[in-house]
């Protein structure tokens, strides 16, 4: 088994935004305690700038300057409120709470005294964005170092007032206790007449997951009562002095062009400016209705250029594969040839992923307001920074200039990286002269959003007669390369991405290409578990060294009660696991198919996720809960369709999504690895639904559906 | 030029100036700032701008304006009373039956509506009546408990 053995260091998701530098913050030192008042301020810098520092003569601050390359930092007032401030966003994923849990715990304050700033570009320190499960990871840990370092000022001004050791006393519950005299402060009496930074140690200890007693509890969501009363303002429910509302005409088709168009009867509307700028066409009026007319007043010539349709889909991505693949995008181990040649049992198959959209409740939409020169735009994305960037580039202004606020967003599922309402809305504020309101219709959402990018895998493999893996190839064409490795050992590997052209824009969507992926590979494995005569959790395990991944396929099974007897006419069950992003996931279903009309209900599932300590046992049960559901659409029925150009289905009406009739008894077990760090929750536990559902379909009717999804229109009806 | 158009929402009276066809959602939304009630699909198919019209839920969206004239309407801004959330909201809140919650007014009205007119709803009725309420987040379960826990307190309330 030998053979060339190329290093693969998978290149970050080719849909995921690489993280660009850590940029400048140049607010002073003055302005920040101006805005949040006295009291004792720390700051998280990125390592190579607190480098920097540490190798200056003194170290700390410049006397009226901030640092440069803050990543999180954290303000304690002097009435004892703590104001933590991130770049985060809110999208549903609750990290508003957690993130609060971790500051409350580590700073021993009660959560109720946390307020967390978030996604404001002109308040909160540069973030690449709340992408790829990183706010756990990356973010957390940070607010706890910025925490704990708040906590160590506040506990040595403690000391100084009574001139004692700082090692001695005790930080709890807003307070730092002498325990020898029994006498306290409360950080509010610390931090009062104080206007004191301090730049975070190199090194600080933090506390340890088993001693948390603020993470790591179900706390409700933090001002949970202004969604229930709706009280709470998405972008789109924004209004500002002035403003109107504003829409943009469409391409009748992709890549149509604009030839000429004749505006004057719009422009004749009262109350109405038409914008034309290039390709781009607006109209502005006191309200979205008017507005719309407008539009419909604008008589304007395209042309048309040919469009690849759903229909031609998968050949076209063969098609047009580009040539020339690399190290990044392929790995090769042993000699599949060899592998294959050994196995005792071989299997060819390839499977195809339909393009789907998120289509978040909120759809896009953005405000935004000109004055003196300076641009705000408050809008759902979950990239502020970037789109702040993008508004800079496009208006020939400095970022200085722009502030892009983030409302808590009516969910995203990685759909709202760019900021295309917020170019649209900017562009007809200045036009008008007025702020401007963009939101999208669901229509233009279904249709000039991005999608989750169509594949084709293909996968060759070979089992030995006692059931280990001999050989495994995989090429992934163009829905990406998240978790496109194989967890299951297999000496003699090929694992490639091919890009291609792709017919329709695509981008990230929750869990990238690996629901994709794991569909593939998982499905794969069931029906060489067939082969080898085995159980499919029990050919897995013996595949498998990984003991996080084993130890949640193992908690999966136990719960669900795997192996489990079918005692019902249509009747199947089935299991797949895998990890990501440094999550577990394994996921069982049951199925029932109804032989006569050929519809397929999922009736049970349980998924086990592991992402090493949890931080809110209640937010990560809701995540993990809700991304099964919304699993449930892509696996079953969730796609676009398209033709000339034009998305053919662009409706709630034309789109099945997951509704209350399909939602299956859904169990999550969870896994606490408190001796491990956390790991973002928002994606991993989608993996596992597709194939466990595709496998418990081939239990129940011995059919391999190979297509995502699986079945749009049930199964086919059994022949008589 | 449009006629004023009266229109009777928790409670209080409103005026509206605008074209009779103006779906209601666009008249709450836009004239009268009652933002609780949103827009989702414009079809009628996502549920989230429920209201109820002479105590029905009904999807804003597909009314005309003039035709809710003169009919009771009661939106999100209208359960809480005197600071005390109504059942199905405190219910909602207590069982964390959202995510990003945009759905949740719609959810909360469509299941305000059920119970009144079915005040025991088996978990199969509950299915039925919200299957028109999409939530994107998945987190149906939860919304079905909500509404259990809130049947139970408003038949408790009741006795």
């Amino acid at each position: 088994m030998s053979g060339p053995c190329i290093k693969f260091e998978p290149e970050p998701e080719r849909y995921e935004f690489r993280a660009g530098p850590t940029h400048h913050f140049d607010l002073a030192r003055r302005d920040f305690f101006k805005f949040l008042g006295a009291g004792i301020a720390v700051f998280a810098v990125a390592k190579d700038s607190l480098a920097k520092q540490e190798t200056a003569p003194t170290r700390g601050f410049h006397p009226e300057e901030l640092p440069k390359d803050i990543t999180a930092w954290l303000h304690v007032g002097e009435d004892g409120g703590v104001t933590a401030f991130t770049g985060k966003v809110e999208i549903g994923q609750n990290i508003r709470t957690a993130l609060a849990q971790t500051v409350a715990d580590e700073l021993r304050v009660p959560f109720e005294s946390v307020t967390m700033v978030t996604a404001d570009t002109a308040l909160t320190p540069f973030d690449f964005g709340t992408v790829g499960s990183r706010s756990m990871p990356t973010m957390s840990p940070q607010l706890r170092r910025v925490s704990a370092a708040a906590r160590d000022l506040l506990v040595g001004a403690a000391a100084k007032e009574w001139n004692v050791a700082a090692e001695g006393l005790t930080a709890a519950d807003g307070k730092v206790t002498n325990p020898a005299t029994g006498r306290s402060f409360r950080y509010a009496e610390l931090a009062r007449g104080k206007t004191l930074a301090q730049n975070l140690p190199a090194e600080d200890p933090v506390t340890p997951a088993n001693q948390w007693k603020i993470a790591g509890k179900p706390i409700p969501k933090k001002d949970g009562r202004a969604f229930v009363t709706g009280r709470h303002q998405y972008t789109p429910d924004m209004q500002r002095p002035g403003m109107l509302h504003g829409k943009v005409l469409r391409p009748p088709s992709f890549g149509a062009t604009l030839t000429s168009f004749d505006a004057k009867a719009a422009q004749a509307m009262s109350g109405v400016v038409v914008v034309h700028d290039g390709d781009f066409i607006g109209a502005t009026a006191a309200n979205e209705r008017d507005a719309s007319k407008a539009l419909e007043a604008i008589h304007a010539e395209w042309k048309e250029v040919p469009q690849t349709s759903s229909k031609e889909l998968f050949s076209y991505l063969k098609q047009n594969a580009k040539a020339g693949g690399n190290d990044r995008s392929r790995r090769i181990k042993g000699s599949v040839e060899e592998g294959l040649s050994a196995a005792a049992h071989r299997l060819d198959a390839t499977y195809t992923i339909a393009f789907i959209a998120h289509a978040p409740l909120e759809p896009r939409a953005a405000l935004a307001e000109w004055s003196e020169g300076k641009l705000t735009v408050w809008t759902g994305s979950q990239r502020p920074f970037a789109v702040r960037d993008e508004l800079a580039n496009v208006f020939h202004i400095s970022e200085d200039n722009v502030r892009v606020i983030v409302p808590d967003t009516g969910a995203a599922y990685g759909g709202k990286h760019t900021g295309d309402a917020a170019l649209e809305a900017a562009r007809l504020a200045r036009a008008a002269g007025h702020p401007v309101k963009v939101v999208w219709t669901r229509e233009e959402e279904f249709t000039w959003a991005y999608f989750r990018p169509a594949g084709v895998i293909e996968i060759k493999s070979g089992i030995a007669a006692d059931g280990t893996l001999t050989a495994w190839e995989f090429h992934n064409y163009n829905s990406g390369m998240s978790a496109i490795e194989t967890p299951y050992r297999a000496p003699n590997q090929h694992i490639e991405f091919h890009a291609t052209e792709s017919p329709l824009r695509s981008g990230s969507y929750r869990g990238l290409a690996a629901t994709a992926n794991f569909f593939a590979r998982e499905g794969h494995m069931d029906d060489l578990a067939r082969a080898a005569q085995e159980d499919p959790l029990e050919f897995r395990l013996k595949n498998l060294s990984e003991p996080r991944l084993r130890a949640v396929f193992e908690a999966a099974a136990k719960s669900f009660g795997w192996p489990r007897k079918k005692t019902l006419e249509g009747q199947g069950f089935g299991i797949a696991g895998g990890l990501e992003k440094g999550g577990y996931v394994a996921t069982c279903a049951e199925v029932a198919v109804d032989r006569t009309s050929g519809g397929v209900r999922v009736v049970r599932i349980t998924t086990a996720f592991e992402c090493g300590a949890i931080v809110n046992p209640d937010g990560l049960r809701n995540q993990v809960i809700g991304a099964n559901i919304q699993g449930l659409g892509g696996a079953l029925f969730e796609a676009i369709e398209f033709e000339n150009g034009r998305i053919t289905n662009a409706r709630f009406s034309g789109y099945r999504v997951p509704r209350f009739r399909d939602v299956p008894e859904i169990e999550a077990v969870l896994l606490d690895r408190k001796d491990l760090p956390s790991a973002g929750t928002g994606e991993t536990p989608i993996m596992g639904v597709a194939p466990a559902v595709g496998n418990a379909i081939f239990d129940a009717t011995g059919t391999r559906l190979r297509s995502l999804p699986m079945a749009p229109q049930g199964m086919p009806v059994a022949k008589t | 030029m449009a006629k004023p158009i009266q229109l009777e929402i928790n409670g209080k009276g409103y005026t509206v100036q605008c074209a009779p066809e103006t779906p209601l959602l666009s008249a709450l939304r836009d004239e009268l700032g009652l933002t609780g009630t949103k827009y989702g699909c414009g079809e009628g198919q996502c549920g989230a701008c429920t209201v109820l019209l002479s105590g029905t839920p009904r999807r804003s969206c597909q009314i005309p304006v003039s035709a809710a004239a003169a009919k009771p309407i009661t939106t999100i801004e209208g359960l809480e009373k005197d600071g005390r959330l109504h059942p199905v909201q405190q219910a909602f809140l207590d069982a964390e039956a959202f995510q990003c919650a945009y759905c949740t007014s719609g959810m909360i009205l469509s299941s305000v509506g059920l119970l009144s007119t079915n005040p025991n709803p088996s978990s199969a009725d509950i299915v039925q009546f919200l299957q028109g309420n999409i939530c994107r987040c998945g987190t149906h379960p939860r919304i079905l408990d909500a509404v259990h826990q809130a049947a139970k307190t408003m038949r408790e309330r009741a006795r």
